[in-house]
């Protein structure tokens, strides 16, 4: 059973159809211009917190500037190199833009969450969800769209035929593999919680209350915390931003992956890099904090959904930057050990957890009981996976000193 | 919380109005009506002096071309029409080109030019529009009667009186042809060139041209500097 958008239950006309084509122009500008305003953010902030000045010369603050730099990418030469494998270099850069694009719209931007209600708007006299689609399968939606854009990169490095791009992709291709595993297991903590893939169920599921009317019903909370630290470290992995930015290492790579594009196709990775970092925050934004949903106060109560949609999306677009402009980047190895020998038995266990926790409600478990229980097995798995861990590495010190390998 | 330090270092920088969060980038010079003043050995695009009476200095002896790491430069010597030369001495600078997609202002051709032929403005601010007008010829980089630059429809020049008196002739960090009275001395010439500064503390060389009367070590070998 899961909540259907209002506009698509029973009969479907001229209206319904147009509400709908409305909603995809508006959340298609929408996202283009986020990803304007998070060029010029991310150029703007990063220069205070580096004690430099930023773009100034375009518009006032230079707010002008993303739009400069796009135009000026229309007009450059657009290379092929004679090496590329044209077909895939042409169209690897749209393989990235796609799902970047797609993801965004199984995101509620807005939407009034209360009992009565249930998330719908009334848009030109019908019920709706401020959400371009709500498919029973969201969540799998936004995980099978951040696999393709795996693709985007790695083709792109490869059909370059050129080293740097190569490298990148490879580097690309472990990297997004590896920690792909640890989004989609603490991603799962929550569709525990909410019962349901979809995004406006999981939304729904945060809206209320909340603990003694003070603390919010938010996922973040709801699941321990841990799985939102998990899906924010890998998240960022994901979006090889700082500090997991070693597939366009400049420092060694020249560019990584998009080393031999230019042009507009190099616009279109650019672009689709930022606008997975809105998109990126959007999801943490849905799973963990409650999207939209929050308390109104004054004037029509669907006004503030995308309010507190906004201010919360905000926050993590700062913390983006603040991340990139603080941390160093990881070596690969801490990058690999990090990924498979934390973060993927961390929210395995943690996940295992939450399962157990939502049987222990349904048998009327003792909760407290089971949860220290847990965390002790918890504990005790990752202290022999450690033990073991160790042991390899020993035996293999001790291997290399012979001289030989076991 | 040793891990988290970082995060206050750059969050504390968004503070404006605190000593380390301080902009420490200046604002382009045009931002605020008059330019700014530029530092004394900024390297800019380069002219190619003349003498008092209007001859060349320039000799046709390609060593800037010979030096230059970007192989921007391309000179063709030619020996000078006996009734209307063109630099004193046998040859001239019959071919001088300088590519500026190329230039890295290294100023090693200022270095190596045994004339002081060719020196560096204080000129930054030239974007062309197309590769063609990158390639600077002789016709462009010569001074005019007067001993300044001549000036490009693409270039700034609109601080030219400030950095005329910045513009020494001619700076040498080094020896020059192998004259050992001038080793560890920066040696200076006051010629005319695009501007003329008097030296800084330092650079005062002994005179150039010894006397030959005296039984000196260097004497003889001496070549290039008289």
């Amino acid at each position: 059973m899961f909540a259907v958008d209002p506009l698509l239950a029973g009969h479907i006309g001229l209206a319904e159809v147009l509400i709908v084509l409305l909603k995809v122009v508006v959340t298609f500008g929408l996202l283009l211009v986020s990803v304007l305003f998070m060029i010029w953010f991310e150029r703007k902030l990063h220069a205070d917190m580096s004690n430099r000045l930023g773009p100034n010369r375009a518009g006032p603050f230079g707010i002008l500037q993303t739009l400069a730099d796009g135009i000026k990418f229309f007009f450059k030469e657009d290379l092929l190199p004679d090496r590329a494998d044209k077909r895939v270099f042409i169209l690897a850069p749209f393989l990235s833009l796609v799902p970047a694009f797609l993801v965004f719209s199984v995101i509620p931007i807005g939407g009034v969450f209360t009992e009565e209600k249930q998330g719908a708007v009334r848009l030109f006299g019908h019920e709706t969800f401020l959400q371009l689609a709500d498919p029973p399968i969201g969540v799998l939606l936004i995980l099978a769209c951040s696999s393709i854009a795996v693709y985007g990169v790695m083709l792109a490095g490869w059909s370059s035929g050129s080293k740097y791009p190569l490298l990148g992709s490879v580097r690309a291709s472990a990297q997004m593999v590896s920690y792909e595993a640890a989004l989609g297991l603490s991603v799962v903590a929550v569709v525990l919680l909410a019962g349901s893939l979809s995004t406006h169920d999981i939304v729904m599921s945060q809206a209320g209350d909340g603990f003694l009317g003070v603390v919010p019903h938010w996922n973040v909370i709801v699941t321990g915390v841990v799985p939102f630290v998990i899906f924010v470290i890998a998240g960022t992995a994901e979006l090889n931003r700082p500090p997991f930015d070693l597939v366009e290492a400049e420092q060694e790579l020249v560019g990584g992956f998009h080393t031999e594009y230019s042009s507009i196709r190099f616009a279109l990775f650019f672009l689709a890099e930022f606008m997975n970092t809105v998109t990126m925050s959007a999801i943490i934004v849905t799973l963990f904090l409650g999207g939209p949903a929050g308390p109104t106060f004054f004037g029509p109560d669907w006004i503030w959904g995308p309010l507190w949609f906004v201010a919360k999306l905000f926050c993590f677009l700062f913390m983006f930057v603040w991340l990139r402009a603080t941390l160093p980047r990881f070596r690969y190895d801490q990058l690999m050990d990090l990924g498979w020998k934390v973060l993927i038995p961390l929210s395995l266990g943690w996940m295992l957890l939450i399962a157990t926790l939502n049987i222990a409600r349904d048998e009327d478990w003792n909760p407290y009981l089971v949860g220290i229980g847990g965390l002790v097995a918890i504990f005790g798995a990752y202290a022999m996976l450690l033990g073991a861990m160790r042991t390899a590495q020993r035996r293999r010190a001790a291997a290399d000193l012979e001289g030989s390998t076991p | 919380m040793g891990y988290l330090d970082g995060f206050k270092v750059t969050f504390n920088k968004l503070f404006k109005n605190t000593q380390t969060g301080r902009t420490v980038t200046v604002p382009y010079v045009k931002d605020s009506g008059p330019k700014r003043v530029k530092p004394d050995r900024i390297h800019g695009r380069h002219v190619l002096n003349r003498y008092e009476d209007g001859m060349e200095k320039c000799i046709g002896c390609e060593l800037c071309a010979g030096v230059c790491p970007a192989r921007c430069i391309y000179v063709r010597g030619a020996d000078n029409p006996p009734d209307d030369p063109v630099s004193p001495g046998e040859r001239y600078g019959f071919v001088y080109e300088i590519n500026y997609l190329r230039c890295i202002h290294c100023d090693l051709c200022v270095e190596a030019c045994p004339t002081e032929a060719i020196t560096e403005s204080k000129l930054f601010e030239f974007s062309f529009t197309n590769r063609q007008d990158a390639i600077y010829t002789k016709a462009e980089l010569v001074v005019d009667d007067d001993g300044l630059p001549q000036q490009m429809p693409w270039e700034d020049w609109s601080d030219l009186d400030a950095v005329a008196a910045k513009s020494s002739a001619w700076v040498r960090a080094t020896a020059p042809s192998g004259d050992a009275d001038y080793v560890g001395v920066v040696a200076w010439s006051g010629e005319l060139g695009f501007g003329v500064k008097p030296p800084e503390l330092g650079q005062t060389a002994p005179d150039p041209a010894p006397e030959p009367e005296a039984e000196e070590p260097h004497d003889g070998r001496g070549g290039g500097h008289h």
